[in-house]
């Protein structure tokens, strides 16, 4: 590698919010540098999304196995509980992250981008050094677009190590703790958690508010809330962790629930999943001049700084912090730097959660379109009384879809559901929202019968007074 | 469980039929003895109706804007016991709606909002102008869109925001003409055409909306009443200037030394102390006719309407007996009216019986208004706006602070002459205004 480097465009972070701006440069013919202290994909694909699917794939599976050994079911038995070793499952999981690791550099390599190994450090808005494995690169660009991503906030009361992990971690272990308590009973906490339950550890939860997943309606909630009460899992609310102690070969953690008295909660491992911040240390951010938004670095609808032609996306620029809302604006920002007008204005950035039940949440709820003034219709159908839900025993579970539209022209202004698999539906959603499809449109488009997506119309229907099915 | 029908009952001063203003229940609601169901308008103030009875609401009778005759079903509830109604199958019962203004957007049904191209129908066009009539399931027709308030979002798919961007098009000033107000392709086709050329942003849209709003409570009031008024009164226009230097002065001095307690002083006070001076000259000017009956009702008293904007329109409260107040207290009275009136509270009482009008849209008054008679009056004095002229006095050209009195008068009472000579009356006690506060007849 060359001591110096000079680009047109150089790019911040290997995530989905900085590959993809990569890949989009380099395919309109922008000299591109991507500079990626770990390996290809970010938090994403690394140490998130895909590898905790992954992991709530093979939990899943396996505690469907462990219910048949227990209860025959549908004509299937097994006759001896289910093995689970879990470097196997982590390996098989390292194997998918590594496939599609290796996909991106393909990728980044099809769109002729340069990959820099190793770690920015900038020492003004256009130019940073990177400490790559042999000798430090100096890179100078025209644009700069950053997409350094976020990383696991902690608490300081619970430092990291010696059986305090956070998501990366969690998604890594060497072997299943007994008992875990996870601390935050978000989306992050509780996907980790149900998924830990679902391998047989002993999980409870510690929730400093009155009630988990705090930015999705109660009613989307509630099916979860079911499905961890009826597996006595705990959820603690308006629980403080306040110290963490190493005790007779495990932890002693001490919470604290209102004003009542402290109390102890042993566990092998504790998980804190408090959120996530951007990651703004570290790589020279105070050298750039830009102006923040409290943690966020400060970007308009075009996601420019303030300074000129240095960008930023993804988990640096502000909630949500989630990976297709990086990659659609790291798209924008290298379409904008190739000379197009662009601008981040989507109706609605769909948001789902890999709980059990799954939930999606794409646009605004009721409660929300009420607070700004706005007079809706809503229709919600159940799945159970859906036929394919049925057929894959997800129809217990409590699971519905609901859509919020307008009263006065049926503009359709959400769609929400719960539900065992919903997160595939979250795609229709978000294209009834973008496409401004109104409560007929919905409903009179015909789904496949015998799928999931029937309730879709169906609660448009129920919205507009006539649902078939209920 | 029984019915319980809810009748329309008298609400005073002979009056046969009220206007639905606002329902404050839907059917399905629960409700509690003395609770309000509904707004009713009266000529002239809004009453609230509350419920006799504790039950739950089954059936509403007309929407807001309907006339309702007086002794109507207005409510039909579910009631513990008996109720007063046999039971009868509900919806049945023939609606005593005496008239209703050509339907807008909310009643039409699936595809009756027509095709109508551009064009918006009313459908949404006017929520905060229209109470919502309680249909628990608005049926927005086929084709109905509605109009964008300021910052609301064009509605556009994702290809034609992309397309808008590319083109350089801002998607607000473009008109939708897809349902839900949806801009399309063909839509920006149009807008580009339009505007003639491609680098169009800085083109306004053409404004191709059109908007239907019913014209319901108190503007529908204010619309009869000045109709009523223009077609029966010929009304005659007198503008006079008045030097209001000394007058100014006074004011200006009065506000300075005044108590705390004390309303700041406008110039209708002292217009008022004026003519409750000069108006026993001229007892024609202040008094009512009745052209039915051919009697002209001349008042003693000065009940001396002052015409008010508020929100919703044009009110006119009432200060009544002005020639027992001094100036303080017509100005605080004026002050509470104008409050009451703004904030709907003012009483049938206080929105009625008054002798003369005055007019007054202070900095806003122009030179010259030509003020509609308010019925049945015969006069109305209109303040127009205070300016600094220059003006001759003894051959000398100085500073003089003027202001033009517009007055309208209905000339099948007052005469020319005599609307002049009553004018002048006031005139002198405004320019001399030592002479307002002066016990005898001047």
């Amino acid at each position: 590698m060359s001591g110096k480097i000079t680009t047109q465009v150089l790019v911040v972070g290997g995530g989905p919010g900085g590959y993809v701006a990569a890949i989009r440069a380099g395919q309109l013919g922008l000299d591109t540098t991507l500079v990626e202290a770990d390996r290809l994909g970010g938090t994403c694909l690394i140490r998130g999304c895909i590898p905790s699917k992954a992991l709530i794939h093979v939990a899943s599976r396996f505690a469907g196995l462990q219910q048949l050994s227990v209860a025959p079911h549908a004509g299937i038995a097994l006759k001896s509980e289910p093995d689970f070793d879990l470097p196997a499952a982590i390996q098989w999981k390292d194997g998918i992250v590594d496939k599609l690791s290796t996909g991106v550099a393909g990728l980044l390599k099809k769109a002729k981008v340069r990959v820099v190994h190793g770690t920015a450090k900038f020492a003004d808005a256009k130019t940073c050094t990177v400490q790559t494995g042999d000798a430090p690169v100096e890179i100078t660009a025209e644009h700069v677009i950053l997409a350094t991503g976020s990383v696991a906030a902690g608490l300081p009361q619970l430092p990291w190590g010696d059986g305090v992990i956070s998501s990366t971690e969690a998604l890594s272990l060497p072997a299943l703790p007994k008992r875990l308590v996870v601390v935050g009973a978000g989306y992050i906490g509780l996907e980790l958690g149900i998924a830990f339950a679902k391998l047989g550890v002993e999980v409870r939860f510690v929730e400093a508010l009155d009630r988990m997943l705090p930015s999705y309606d109660r009613a989307l909630v509630r099916p979860v809330e079911q499905w961890l009460k009826k597996r006595g899992i705990e959820v603690l609310l308006n629980t403080k962790a306040q110290d963490v102690a190493r005790a007779n070969g495990g932890l002693r953690v001490t919470v604290q629930t209102g004003d009542a008295a402290p109390q102890d909660l042993a566990c092998d491992t504790l998980l804190v999943a408090v959120g996530r911040r951007p990651n703004t240390q570290g790589w020279g951010l105070e050298h750039m001049a830009l102006t923040m938004d409290g943690a966020f670095v400060k970007v308009d609808a075009q996601c420019r700084t303030a300074m000129h032609n240095v960008w930023a996306i993804g988990d640096l620029v502000g909630e949500p912090m989630l990976a297709h809302k990086a990659s659609a604006q790291g798209e924008m920002v290298a379409e904008i730097i190739a000379g197009k007008r662009r601008s981040f204005d989507p109706v609605a950035i769909p948001a789902v959660c890999f709980t059990e039940p799954e939930i999606v949440a794409v646009g605004l709820s009721p409660d929300e379109a009420k607070a700004q003034g706005i007079e809706t219709v809503t229709g919600q159908f159940p799945f159970a009384a859906n036929g394919r839900a049925l057929t894959m025993d997800a129809g217990g579970d409590g699971g519905f879809v609901r859509v919020t539209a307008r009263a006065d022209n049926h503009l359709v202004l959400g769609i929400h559901a719960v539900g065992a698999h919903v997160s595939d539906l979250s795609g229709e959603f978000a294209h009834a929202l973008e496409m401004g499809a109104r409560l007929e449109d919905i409903a009179h488009t015909i789904h496949v019968h015998p799928t999931l997506t029937e309730a879709v119309p169906e609660a448009a229907l129920g919205a507009l007074g006539h649902a078939l099915h209920i | 469980m029984g019915r319980y029908v809810f009748k329309l009952s008298d609400v005073g001063e002979g009056i046969a039929e009220c206007e639905i203003a606002t329902w404050r229940v839907a059917v399905g609601d629960v409700v509690t003895e003395d609770q309000p169901l509904v707004d009713m308008l009266t000529e002239k103030a809004a009453v609230e109706l509350p419920s006799p009875v504790a039950g739950k609401i089954i059936e509403l009778h007309g929407e807001a804007g309907d006339m309702i005759a007086v002794g109507s079903p207005l409510v039909v509830l579910e009631v513990e016991g008996a109720g007063n109604a046999k039971d009868e199958p509900p919806k049945n019962e023939p609606q005593k709606k005496i008239s209703s203004p050509p339907a807008g957007g909310r009643g039409q049904g699936e595809g009756g909002g027509g095709a109508a191209a551009v064009s918006v129908p009313a459908s949404a066009a006017a929520p905060a102008a229209r109470p919502s009539p309680p249909a628990p399931l608005p049926q927005a027709g086929e084709g109905s869109s509605s109009v964008r308030r300021p910052g609301e979002k064009p509605v556009a798919a994702p290809a034609v925001r992309q397309r808008a961007r590319d083109l350089g098009i801002d998607l607000r000033l473009v008109a939708g003409s897809g349902p839900a107000g949806r801009i399309t392709h063909a839509d920006l086709d149009s807008y580009v055409e339009g505007a003639g050329r491609v680098a169009a942003s800085t083109q306004a849209a053409p404004r191709t909306g059109v908007e239907d709003i019913k014209i319901i409570g108190l503007r529908r009031r204010i619309a009869e009443a000045m109709q009523r008024a223009k077609q029966r009164i010929p009304h005659f226009a007198y503008v006079e200037e008045l030097d209001v230097t000394e007058l100014e002065a006074l004011r200006i001095h009065l506000n300075e030394t005044r108590r705390p307690e004390q309303a700041k002083l406008t110039l209708l006070p002292f217009l008022l102390r004026a003519l409750v001076q000069v108006l026993p000259r001229f007892p024609q000017v202040n008094a009512t006719y009745d052209d039915e009956a051919g009697v002209l009702r001349r008042y003693a008293a000065v009940h001396c309407g002052v015409a008010t904007q508020t929100p919703n329109g044009l009110v006119v409260p009432v200060l009544r007996h002005a020639e027992t107040l001094d100036v303080w207290q017509m100005a605080s009275e004026i002050r509470r009216l104008a409050e009451a009136a703004r904030s709907g509270k003012a009483t049938r009482e206080e929105l009625s019986g008054s002798s003369i009008t005055i007019s007054s849209l202070g900095a806003l008054g122009g030179i010259v208004s030509t003020p509609v008679i308010n019925a049945p009056e015969v006069a109305i004095v209109g303040v127009n706006k205070l300016v600094e002229r220059a003006v001759f006095r003894n051959g000398v050209v100085v500073p003089r602070l003027t202001m033009n009195l517009s007055s309208s008068f209905d000339h099948r009472i007052v005469d020319g002459y005599d609307a002049a000579q009553f004018i002048q009356a006031v005139k002198q006690r405004l320019e001399h205004p030592a002479t307002l506060f002066m016990t005898e007849a001047v």
